[in-house]
């Protein structure tokens, strides 16, 4: 069993390199979708709440796998041309906006009600509570379990190769059809995974030490 | 532009449809059973007096979780090949979800072997218990019992997670939708029953998971609170 050719290592970094870039599409318009979704989860009223609870439900309970098909053959039976980049971010944000908004709505949930409390006594109006004082001390709260899940945006940006997007997990494929070594490649493009996702691990254990510490 | 929704081509493929849900239970059930035996070995291993065996099991928690399932599976699948070993689709599936979902129960079931107060070890030492019965009587059945809501969703995230595993063609839900959405080119009401059917699956996991907690744990079924 030789190793990997000079080519064929290129062709897997420009997979990482892609691999990196989904997961930074999914993390932001996750997180932008994912705040909406905490905001209107906590504040919104009573309809709008168990809207967002459904959205929630039925997001989690759908395999991503079939939330990035939905998008990429589903779309266009419904007249809208996309790429596979597209559809793949499109999927991903909405498959991470339904657990960044879980894990944020927990987080804000957890700040004291009586900071709430105390802030609204000093007269300010909602949108200075939120921004001044629920969420700094939120994001605080938020940050280890927030790290510890872009493990998972990482992991999951592999599903896109089945929806022909040539990234990390696809060009392994790729690889392997042309060379059938398919133990070395796999083994590689793990190592790859693996030296995105274990320093994230380590951060966000790292952070939870120390916000635990802080709170002793 | 306006999309006339046809379910009835889909639907009428509904043998399939309830053949690839099977396939999808079956290997979710055999995934768990074995997931969590493995998982609560390697908690105690992690627990336990040796360094090594708990280096080696951190180890392979670590590599499990850092990486996808996805290449774990095509690992399981195509690295067995290669080394002359044959295995089908359906038991590479089913050992990819295992050591993947091991690692999972590994770190859940660790953190509720933690959570076990030393003084009920002691005392469980004091009235002469061996090793092995402290370990199956005295920490075990609290620690699991604490730690069993988080691998009831564990074990929900594993059954969605075996859609992966159509990639490597085992027959299961979701593999039989990307046959039936080229046949018909009803993919948008494909998927929609596709995704409808896991999450009646998913309904139907929790609802037993937390019958089944019942029968376990006497004390939930006695009065009715957690410890």
């Amino acid at each position: 069993m030789s190793l990997l050719t000079g080519p064929q290592l290129q062709f897997l970094f420009q997979g990482l390199l892609w691999t990196v870039v989904l997961s930074v599409m999914a993390f932001v318009g996750g997180g932008l979708l994912g705040f909406a979704v905490a905001i209107l989860r906590v504040y919104g009223s009573a309809p709008v709440r168990n809207l967002t609870m459904l959205y929630i439900k039925l997001v989690q309970g759908t395999p991503l796998l079939v939330l990035l098909s939905l998008a990429y053959f589903g779309l266009p039976t419904l007249g809208l041309r996309i790429e596979p980049l597209t559809a793949a971010g499109l999927g991903l944000s909405i498959y991470v906006s339904a657990y960044l908004g879980e894990i944020w709505r927990g987080c804000i949930e957890s700040v004291p009600r009586t900071q709430n409390e105390a802030a609204e006594c000093l007269a300010l109006s909602w949108r200075q509570r939120l921004a001044h004082v629920i969420l700094p001390q939120a994001m605080r709260i938020a940050t280890p379990p927030t790290v510890g899940f872009m493990v998972q945006i990482v992991k999951n940006t592999s599903l896109a190769s089945a929806i022909g997007f040539v990234e990390l997990a696809r060009a392994g494929q790729v690889i392997n059809n042309a060379t059938f070594k398919p133990f070395i490649t796999f083994m590689v493009i793990a190592a790859l995974y693996f030296a995105l996702c274990y320093p994230l691990s380590v951060w966000s254990r790292r952070l939870e030490r120390k916000f635990h510490v802080a709170n002793r | 532009m306006r999309y006339d929704f046809d379910f009835s081509a889909p639907l009428s493929y509904w043998p399939d449809f309830v053949a690839g849900a099977a396939t999808t239970l079956g290997l979710s059930l055999a995934a768990t059973v074995f997931g969590f035996l493995l998982g609560v070995l390697c908690a105690l291993g992690t627990t336990g007096r040796s360094a090594w065996l708990a280096r080696l099991c951190g180890i392979y928690v670590e590599a499990i979780r850092n990486t996808p399932l996805l290449v774990q599976i095509f690992i399981v699948y195509f690295g067995l090949a290669s080394v002359g070993v044959k295995v089908d689709a359906f038991t590479a599936a089913t050992a990819a979800l295992v050591i993947n979902v091991g690692a999972y129960t590994t770190e859940i079931v660790r953190a509720g072997i933690n959570s076990i107060h030393p003084g009920q070890l002691e005392a469980a030492e004091c009235l002469g218990l061996s090793r092995l019965q402290v370990l199956t009587r005295i920490v075990l059945p609290p620690a699991i019992e604490r730690v069993y809501p988080a691998l009831t969703s564990q074990y929900v995230l594993l059954m969605l997670a075996s859609s992966i595993t159509s990639q490597i063609s085992a027959e299961e839900l979701t593999a039989v939708a990307n046959r039936i959405q080229s046949d018909t080119f009803r993919s948008v009401e494909t998927y929609l029953i596709v995704a409808a059917a896991y999450l009646v699956l998913s309904l139907v996991m929790r609802l037993v998971f937390w019958a089944a907690s019942y029968i376990a744990f006497p004390r939930r079924r006695r009065i009715g609170t957690p410890i």
